[in-house]
């Protein structure tokens, strides 16, 4: 019983606001900002299930180190999720300085949660970066617009991703390959089993549905909205009627599914499936590079086009190290930082940057890159659809769930 | 005076953290959580708890789970002690076997990952010659829906631990005289042992065969990495919801964290009536005189059961380690193409900083659970009695209660007291894990001491000081750091109480290699999965070579 | 009322109320005084009170001197008390030489002066020269004659013999019993003996109390 009011009383006290962090850092006044960023530690919350991510990301600390003399702690992430969850609790417990986490790897519904909450660095910072100015604001419109939410300068764009699907041409024929969802499917009652996706609320695994749905919906105008409850079932009915025939014909029945993109990658090496997709299009090349796939995959999109977003990096309001962030964020724009991104050998993710804003020099680091044999050239691409609102993917994984997560 | 403290913070280390945890877990089950604007107590989150689809299939699979697990590992060494029992092969299998208990639960759930799969090991060796299976075939072995393979997975897991528990007990009950008593009764080898002996065993192992079951019933590395996906089992799912970005989602979560709680109880009492209905069959069979001498078939399987578990860890942990140095490897390739240390080299780095700080908290909290250990024996000596059976139990606290029960309450109270991710508070909850096993196994070595060398110090006017430094100590310094390895074992496999009072930001190896299982890279996972069962190895290493170093030149320091 | 030697003075022994021992007896230097009785009648009981390294469960009251001070509220450290059981109980991760030293009072001081005597100790018991020896490489006979050169290192004032010959062959065992005594008389140690050997009480040559029957 004691033990029980002890800890109430400690709750209670935790409802008290900490001191609040004051000193915010003005990034128009760049060495201002270099200079309170030195010494700091940030704490930076990303998806860590790569392991050539997590490599870049540590080249990345160890550049930030000697050149700005900030300390890049990566805090690997199975889920970004878990990083809001952080500074919701944070924010709760009346923690607002001092948080834990600095520096979030995010898009999508994690930033239209973090933005409507204002979890976010504000006022808008991020068109105030120094590398700002090389950005490709004009013809990359996911760059202002994130999953149809207005950005607002509260996060800063890092990367470019396309769905796109990778096979081995060791066992497929060109002429064989899908060319929409409806021939996936196709092909998939011709190759049983051979064929899955991760499972949803898995980022890749959801964005698959959205693909689904943004092909199958008859108004594409409606995914700009928030869902709109009572017609929900009636909307998505296209999308779940393709799930129902699809299942059986997946991997293991349906009954399981690869938990991630790497996880299919490993299926697609161990020639357990044979298409798989990735929201990264040099990700075959750099698989191969590696050694994780053999020569022979190659990359293919959908001439009706696939699901194309950027992945952009945001600070929480609460960041203990608000202008180490900043000095982060702005590296990670920077041309360098961007190049090196690029090259499939080290990760292959495509780049924010215009490279008419470059100078030569920068522009001719991207030059230099051999993107691979097996990565699409961005003309081969195929054209972008765009995410649908944050809410859509909710609400479709909640769905999913409840039809095809519990088993039978 | 000193010493009087040892047993004051065995209690408080090992119950405080466990009431306040669960305070601290209930408490919003029933909607009060103040800093979340729980200020009402009510069962709205039990209401949205079941209203989770599949809520109750995952409850019962882990229920089911945990029984089975139990169950088959129980069986599987009692049958083995029977049958083999004081013959050079029990030895062996013995000594093949102990090593297991210190590899991480994580680590061999990977080694079986690795040898069943569809592409693993045993589809490679066998493929496509004996199956022409040219491609692995599609079938849900690993993350099977009936939760198989993850119950293998903890089987082949509990086993070495409940060996060295009866193992430990099985002295107490003069076996090699009784067995041959019985023997000349003329009863069979397995019957004789179940009959005469078993009966006398089995309570000794009881609270650890609870923990086997509280552990399985809320397992959730192994859960994560062999375990059903359609739907998760309970605490996997429980862990999800914690992490979730809705924090309203924490009141089901501690709901959650509630069933659970009531799960593995439940799974206990089950268990408490089939060792009643046991004890009546046994008895049944006992009174009518059924000698049961032709089991052969039994005694062989019982070998066989024992020789492809331990086999099985042992291969997998081989395919682990080939993975580590492979370049690409397709199936049904029995071995990679190529060999490639360039995995190595790139996750090194990165390993660094989660392998100094493995090291750091393992080192750090064996240090203080051994040395709280001594103290609770020295006071012991003092009082010249030992604890009950309450202080027994107590002991197994921390392994009684499923960890999410009160890990998660505990996560809170350290969050509201700013220590989270604190190394201190990592310590702290390491602590609550290590000390239980340092008690546990200090506690025969430290009894079977011959007083009378005390004594004999004292008469030649050795003060106890002088007498525990230069006595006491070197002679039992071979079962301290034997102790200190098993705690730091311990230690290293802790997976739940780091993820969530480490917060992300101290990360262990073991939290990093199940953080990577979800992305399947064989080669990483093969990395740290290695480090895994070579920091453990290397404790018990160290253990051994150091006093028989120091002692070289005295035998009788020798085992 | 004291003078040198042992005085066991009005010592009363009881296990859960139920007394096992109540004796009162004088030992002077270089006497024996052998406590005989059969096993479990607490003969060992009385010794470990002496010692004052007696099992709490026991109750017990009563005085004890030791050279004319009294010990009975001494550490058994502080009782200048040496022991031998019947086990020899050499310390195994010291060598002969180690055991010696360690037994030897700080008083000497200066390691030649501290290896002379361990040398000369040894020598009394008829092994010199074995000083860098594993103990566990000794012989029986060897082990117990160790285990007396110890406890005499230690410059006692009293010594406690717990049945420290019941383990040795008989022929090992009277010379071993011979020399223990001689030592003692040699030393002036009042001795007080547990046995349930009636040659042990008669090789003793003192009183005889019998307890337990």
């Amino acid at each position: 019983m004691r033990a029980l009011l002890f800890s109430t009383a400690l709750l209670a006290i935790g409802t008290a606001p900490a001191a609040a962090d004051t000193t915010q850092p003005d990034p128009s006044n760049w060495d201002a900002v270099l200079e309170d960023a030195r010494g700091e530690t940030v704490y930076f919350n990303a998806w860590g299930g790569s392991q050539n991510i997590n490599d870049y990301i540590g080249w990345a600390g160890d550049e930030l180190k000697e050149r700005f003399g900030v300390t890049l702690k990566h805090v690997k992430l199975e889920d970004t999720a878990s990083a809001v969850a952080t500074v919701v609790a944070e924010k709760a417990a009346g923690r607002d300085g001092n948080g834990t986490v600095d520096l979030i790897w995010i898009n999508g519904e994690n930033f239209a949660a973090m933005k409507e909450q204002g979890l976010i660095l504000s006022p808008g910072w991020a068109e105030k970066l120094p590398n700002w100015t090389f950005v490709d604001v004009e013809n990359k419109p996911t760059i202002r617009t994130d999953f149809t939410v207005p950005v607002e300068g509260l996060e800063s764009p890092w990367g470019m991703a396309k769905l796109v699907f990778f096979y081995d041409t060791a066992r497929i024929k060109v002429e064989d390959l899908p060319r929409d969802t409806d021939g996936l499917l196709k092909w998939a009652q011709e190759n049983p089993g051979r064929f899955s996706y991760p499972q949803p609320p898995d980022f890749i695994g959801s964005s698959f549905l959205k693909q689904v749905l943004a092909e199958k919906i008859d108004d594409p105008s409606l995914l700009l909205d928030p869902v709109d409850e009572e017609r929900f079932a009636e909307v998505t009915k296209p999308l779940f009627d393709f799930l129902d025939g699809l299942n059986p014909v997946m991997w293991r029945s349906g009954r399981a599914y690869p938990q991630n993109y790497p996880a299919m990658k490993q299926l697609l090496a161990d020639s357990e499936l044979d298409i798989i997709f990735a929201f990264n299009p040099a990700e075959a090349s750099s698989a191969i590079a590696n050694g994780e796939l053999p020569d022979t995959v190659r990359s293919f999109t959908f001439p009706g086009g696939t699901l194309a977003n950027t992945h952009f990096l945001t600070i929480p309001y609460n960041a203990s190290a608000k202008a180490g962030a900043l000095v982060a964020a702005n590296f990670l724009m920077s041309p360098e930082a961007q190049a090196r991104k690029q090259d499939p050998a080290i990760w292959g993710d495509p780049t924010v940057l215009a490279l008419d804003k470059l100078n030569e020099e920068d522009r001719a680091r991207f030059d230099a890159i051999d993107l691979g044999a097996a990565t699409l050239r961005p003309d081969e691409l195929g054209p972008a659809l765009d995410e649908p609102h944050p809410s859509w993917m909710e609400r479709i994984e909640t769905e999913w769930k409840r039809r095809y997560g519990v088993g039978n | 005076m000193l010493t009087r403290l040892g047993p004051m913070l065995a209690i408080g280390l090992l119950t405080a953290p466990v009431a306040f945890g669960l305070a601290g877990t209930v408490l919003p089950a029933f909607g009060y959580l103040p800093a979340l604007g729980g200020m009402e107590f009510g069962l709205a989150p039990f209401a949205t708890l079941f209203a989770e689809p599949a809520i109750l299939m995952s409850a019962l699979m882990s229920l089911v789970t945990g029984l089975v697990t139990a169950a088959i590992s129980l069986t599987a060494v009692m049958l083995f002690t029977a049958a083999w029992g004081g013959t050079r092969l029990f030895a062996r299998i013995q000594h093949l076997i102990s090593p297991l208990l210190s590899l991480p639960h994580a680590a061999s759930a990977f080694a079986l990952a690795f040898l069943i799969a569809p592409s693993g090991m045993i589809a490679r060796l066998i493929s496509p010659e004996l199956t022409g299976w040219e491609r692995p075939p599609d079938l849900l072995i690993v993350h099977d829906p009936l939760g198989l393979s993850m119950m293998a997975g903890l089987i082949v897991k509990e086993i070495p631990f409940l060996l060295l528990v009866t193992l430990a007990a099985l002295p107490q009950v003069k076996p090699a005289r009784m067995r041959a008593l019985i023997a000349s009764m003329g009863y069979g080898r397995i019957s004789g042992f179940v009959l005469g002996l078993w009966p006398s065993i089995y309570p000794q192992i009881r609270l650890p065969v609870f923990a086997v079951i509280a552990f399985a019933t809320s397992v959730v590395d192994v859960a994560a990495i062999l375990g059903p996906t359609t739907p998760a089992p309970l605490a996997v799912r429980l862990v999800n919801w914690m992490n979730d970005p809705d924090l309203s989602m924490r009141f089901l979560a501690s709901a959650g964290a509630v069933l659970q709680l009531g799960v593995t109880a439940a799974a206990i009492l089950i268990w408490i009536g089939f060792e009643k209905i046991g004890a009546r069959l046994r008895d049944r069979v006992a009174c009518a005189g059924r000698r049961l001498r032709r089991d052969s078939g039994l005694r062989w399987g019982a070998l066989a059961a024992m020789l492809v578990s331990a086999g099985a860890i042992f291969a997998g942990l081989l395919a682990l380690g080939l993975w580590s140095v492979a370049g690409l490897w397709q199936y049904p390739d029995l071995l990679p193409a190529r060999f490639d240390l360039r995995n190595w080299m790139r996750v090194l780095p990165s390993l660094v900083e989660p392998l100094a700080i493995t090291l750091f908290v393992a080192f750090i909290s064996t240090l203080v659970a051994v040395v709280i250990a001594i103290l609770c024996f020295v006071r012991e000596d003092e009082m010249g009695y030992p604890p009950g059976r309450g202080a027994l139990a107590l002991l197994y606290m921390p392994l009684l209660v499923p960890q999410v029960a009160f890990l998660f309450g505990l996560q809170l109270l350290f969050i509201l007291t700013g220590v989270q991710a604190t190394m201190a508070a990592l310590v702290f909850a390491h602590l609550v894990f290590v000390l239980p096993y340092a008690y546990l196994s200090l506690k025969d070595p430290w009894r079977a001491f011959d007083r009378r060398y005390d004594q004999i110090a004292a008469g030649l006017g050795k003060g106890p000081v002088e007498r525990f430094f230069q006595i006491r100590l070197p002679m039992l310094a071979r079962p301290l750091l034997a102790v200190a390895a098993i705690g730091f074992s311990v230690s290293v496999g802790l997976y739940l109480p780091t993820l969530l009072i480490g917060a992300g930001r101290l990360t262990t190896i073991t939290t990093e290699a199940v953080a990577l299982a979800s992305g399947g890279n064989r080669r990483v996972i093969g990395i740290y999965a290695f480090m895994q069962m070579v920091l453990p190895a290397a404790g018990f290493a160290v253990a051994t070579i150091v006093p028989a170093l120091i002692f070289r030149r005295y035998r009788d320091m020798h085992v | 009322m004291t003078d040198a030697g042992l005085f066991i003075d009005g010592v009363t022994i009881a296990l859960e109320g139920r007394e096992i021992v109540s004796l009162t007896k004088r030992v002077a230097p270089g006497e024996v005084l052998t406590v005989m009785g059969p096993s479990g009648a607490g003969k060992s009981t009385l010794l470990a009170y002496v010692g004052g390294f007696l099992d709490p469960v026991f109750s017990a009251r009563g005085r004890v001197f030791v050279a004319g001070t009294e010990v009975t509220a001494l550490k058994p450290e502080d009782r200048h008390v040496g022991v031998l059981f019947q086990d020899p109980l050499l310390f195994p991760h010291m060598s002969v030489g180690g055991n010696l030293m360690f037994a030897l009072p700080e008083a000497v001081r200066g390691r030649a002066a501290r290896v002379e005597r361990v040398a000369h100790a040894l020598e009394g018991v008829g092994l010199a020269g074995l000083e860098a020896r594993d103990p566990a490489t000794l012989s029986g006979g060897q082990k117990s004659r160790v285990a007396l050169a110890r406890v005499l290192a230690s410059t006692p004032r009293a010594l406690l013999l717990d049945e420290p010959f019941s383990k040795l062959d008989a022929e090992l065992r009277a010379q071993t019993r011979e020399l223990v005594f001689s030592k003692a008389r040699e030393s002036g140690l009042p001795v007080l003996l547990v046995t349930h050997d009636a040659a042990d009480a008669e090789a003793a040559g003192g009183d005889i109390v019998r307890i337990g029957e």
